[in-house]
């Protein structure tokens, strides 16, 4: 065991323990959590900083309110009712289609409008926030995803979660559904975890509960070789929040739209750990090696240094299939020896 | 800074908790096992006599301080008799009197329970030096050539009283001696001599009276012995054998010349002491020995409060241990649970139940809460009415596995009366949650890492020795506190990230 706990070190495995004291609890002063646990003040503070985010349709914020979801709907075919404190994607109910008077849920399943304001009604009293605490509902644009990872997901958005310390990029993962995961791009429900390379957006390969997988469970396809579109703007959104919350270690999640790019889905103030697995690649070397990296440095400088120190692939051109497994090899070069 | 902060309140925290805990432990002696005992001594002194018509006063020497032991209770039984404590010289005495006895026998008790203890400071004043004895001839001239000789063969005040009582003692004494034995009939008249013949070096001495404690004795005497003072500290003889040093288990009764009882008004006066070994609680007699040395260890531990609250105490005090438990199950092995103190309370419940049973009807209550959970999820009720039903039908279901345990003949069924209600509900709905939002699988996984937790909890909980020795030394939560702070800095793998992470393994 003590073996184990080593070589687990030795390649800067970050454990929950070491992520709460030295980041979570260092870097996130507590009364920043609200920016980032509710999700409309995220969302304002985007809009606010000019960064792209789902239209919001409205807010349902007492049981009163609820006979307004029909106005707050309106003619939109598609659109996400979500808690405004959800975590870990519980509360989250998208309507992809409204046959007649009814509406369609991603899974197929026709439900009338007492169903939703059922669900709204249980979002207000606090079912899915944290701790039972009143809460509010979002109802909000449904994000038309890019065909991108079309091949690679089954129903559900995918997104991409970007660990983000002081405002570099630190490593990034694509979330794709699965059928297991009904949909959601949750890791703990059974979503495939694709690492991506910082510096060209390219998948590495999956990880699928904590196991790695070369092809997606639903679809058979393979998952590592997909340049993400918008690489850069999702790194430029990524960094930028550390601006917009002043919270050092986070977790961005990135949708990517068709039609709108990349969009700010939610922000995480103590995200997983299992994109080290989804990457091959500890996260430990890489924070400590951002943290000592001169505060102030201009967004555009951070992603340069991010991509330099942290990717591990060459140009997208130059690509090296056989690189892409090697995410191990990363840490040797970038991390520094005895900084655990 | 930071890391040094907390390693400083570590060790202060420590240093603090040992440190209260070795006092009541080692000086006072607050039992470290449950139902502990101490070995303690009742002497009685029995004092019988026949009074006349006149009033009678009768004056007992009763201990003071006797050396190496204290006394933990005592009591006089003398019907009718008026009864005054004083304090003199010699020590204390106990004082009965009675203005018009009849004409009859009286017997009057006097009982006290001794334990040993440290050996309490000695009168340090220097006693001044006694005058020769002046006696006449041939008395003072053998006296001056008996110290003469003596003094001759001995170095110091030790060397010399030994040298004396071996000559005291010695089975063909020499001729001073001899002069003297002439007037002595017994130990006590020895010892009177000893005393007289030392001051005749100008050696202050005295005489103690006491009892050796041992087994049981129903007729004890009183061994007189001899303490002399060196110019530092007194020095203890045994006056019929020269020894030095007073055995440990004697009990010092009173001091000087005068007799152990005194009666006037009264004939045929006889005392008897009869010495009972016998065990008492320890923590009564180290309540007793905190009291003497003015210590508020007891006066303001979980003692002084009253029964019931000590009751409640002694399962609150519980509590801390319960929640390390949770610390090291969450933080070092990485289990999940639902909420973070509830598989805590859960462990209290099983105290009520005992661990199968507890676990059993657990299980049970939540299966049942469950499904009826789901199918109120169907009627699309509101969520705080939608709890309100669970309680309900959770007090409900309560009640019927009482009832049918009881039927049954299980009296378990009874105390499931006591598992915190309330926490069910918030269980059952906690875990339909779960098992909505995140399938079967992880509210299960919780639900088991809940019973897990909290069956550790209890086991470690109702280890004997753990409950007592926290309700008598709850400063030891100040050390588990201490290693609670630890933990708070540990940065180190969960356990169960070992096997998370073993993908990682693979390659390497």
């Amino acid at each position: 065991m003590l073996g184990v706990i080593r070589r687990l070190r030795n390649l800067g495995v970050l454990g929950i323990n070491q992520r709460n004291s030295d980041y979570v609890l260092a870097l996130n002063p507590r009364r920043l959590f609200p920016l980032v646990d509710d999700k409309l003040r995220t969302k304002e503070l985007a809009i606010e900083a000019g960064m792209a985010v789902p239209e919001l349709y409205g807010v349902v914020r007492t049981q009163h309110d609820i006979r307004r979801l029909k106005d707050i709907i309106g003619e939109h075919k598609k659109f996400v009712i979500k808690p405004a404190h959800g975590s870990g994607g519980d509360g989250i109910l998208v309507i992809n289609g409204r046959p007649g008077e009814r509406f369609r849920k991603i899974d197929g399943q026709i439900v009338r409008i007492e169903e939703l304001n059922h669900h709204i009604s249980n979002t207000l009293n606090g079912q899915y926030s944290l701790g039972g605490a009143p809460d509010c509902a979002m109802i909000e644009y449904c994000v038309q995803f890019d065909p991108v990872f079309q091949a690679v997901s089954y129903q559900g958005v995918p997104d991409v979660r970007i660990i983000v310390l002081k405002g570099i990029p630190v490593m990034a993962m694509v979330r794709l559904p699965t059928r297991m995961s009904g949909g959601k791009a949750n890791l703990h429900q059974g979503a495939v975890g694709a690492g991506v390379d910082i510096r060209t957006g390219r998948t590495l390969g999956g990880v699928l509960g904590n196991y790695t997988i070369g092809e997606h469970p639903d679809t058979g396809n393979p998952i590592s070789g997909i340049v993400i579109p918008g690489w850069e703007q999702m790194l430029n959104l990524a960094a930028r929040c550390f601006e917009l919350t002043d919270l050092g270690y986070l977790g961005v999640d990135i949708v990517l739209d068709r039609d709108l790019g990349p969009l700010i889905l939610e922000l995480n103030a103590r995200p997983g750990l299992n994109i080290q697995i989804a990457n091959h690649c500890g996260l430990a070397n890489r924070l400590a090696e951002a943290d000592r990296y001169a505060l102030g440095a201009s967004v555009a400088e951070r992603i340069q240094f991010a991509k330099e120190r942290f990717g591990v692939e060459g140009t997208p051109a130059a690509g090296d299939s056989g690189e892409a497994k090697s995410g191990l090899h990363s840490t040797d070069i970038a991390g520094a020896p005895g900084t655990l | 800074m930071n890391k040094r902060h907390v390693f400083g309140l570590v060790a202060v925290l420590t240093l603090l908790g040992l440190g209260i805990f070795y006092y009541k432990w080692a000086v006072l002696g607050f039992p470290l096992e449950g139902h502990s005992e101490a070995e303690v001594w009742t002497v009685e002194a029995t004092v019988s006599f026949k009074a006349g018509s006149k009033p009678v006063k009768v004056d007992l020497r009763i201990p003071n301080r006797p050396r190496a032991f204290s006394i933990l209770d005592e009591n006089f039984v003398s019907k009718g008799y008026g009864l005054t404590t004083r304090y003199e010289r010699s020590g204390r005495s106990a004082q009965w009197a009675l203005r018009r006895p009849r004409n009859r026998a009286y017997t009057l008790y006097y009982r006290v329970t001794v334990y040993r203890d440290e050996p309490e400071e000695e009168d340090q004043k220097t006693p001044p030096y006694p005058p020769t004895p002046e006696e006449g001839e041939p008395y003072d001239t053998a006296r001056v050539a008996l110290v003469e000789e003596v003094r001759a063969q001995s170095a110091d005040i030790e060397t010399f009283t030994a040298e004396m009582l071996r000559r005291l003692n010695d089975p063909s004494p020499d001729q001073y001696i001899d002069l003297f034995l002439g007037r002595v009939s017994n130990a006590t008249e020895r010892a009177e001599l000893a005393v007289n013949l030392l001051a005749g070096a100008r050696i202050p001495a005295r005489i103690i009276h006491g009892i050796v404690l041992e087994g049981q004795q129903r007729e004890a005497d009183f061994d007189p012995w001899l303490e002399v003072h060196n110019g530092q500290r007194w020095l203890y003889f045994d006056p019929s054998t020269g020894k030095q040093g007073l055995p440990s288990n004697f009990l010092v009764w009173w001091r000087g010349t005068d007799s152990v009882v005194d009666v006037r008004g009264g004939t045929g006066v006889e005392i008897n002491m009869a010495v009972q070994p016998s065990v008492v609680d320890a923590l009564l007699v180290a309540e007793q020995r905190a009291l003497q040395r003015n210590s508020q260890a007891v006066e303001y531990s979980l003692f002084s409060l009253p029964i019931k609250t000590q009751a409640v105490y002694s399962v609150l005090l519980l509590i801390p241990i319960g929640a390390f438990v949770v610390v090291l199950m969450r933080n070092l092995i990485g289990i999940k649970t639902y909420g973070t103190f509830m598989p805590v309370l859960m462990a209290l419940a099983f105290r009520e139940t005992q661990l199968i049973s507890g676990i059993v009807l657990f299980s049970l209550i939540v299966v049942l809460g469950l499904s009826i959970r789901f199918y109120l999820e169907r009627l699309r009720l509101l969520l705080v009415p939608r709890l309100a039903s669970v309680l309900i039908i959770v007090v409900l279901l309560m009640a019927a596995i009482s009832v049918i345990g009881h039927k049954l003949g299980l009296e378990t069924g009874l105390s499931v009366s006591l598992f915190p209600m309330v926490i069910l509900t918030m269980v059952i709905e906690r875990m339909s949650i779960v098992w909505e939002e995140r399938g079967p699988g992880e509210a299960l996984q919780e639900g088991a890492g809940s019973i897990v937790v909290a069956a550790a909890a209890f086991l470690l909980m109702s280890v004997d020795a753990l409950q007592h020795v926290v309700f008598f030394f709850p400063e030891l939560l100040l050390l588990l506190l201490a290693v609670t702070v630890l933990f708070g800095r540990y940065r180190g793998y969960r356990l169960f990230e070992l096997f998370r992470f073993k993908e990682f393994l693979k390659e390497g």
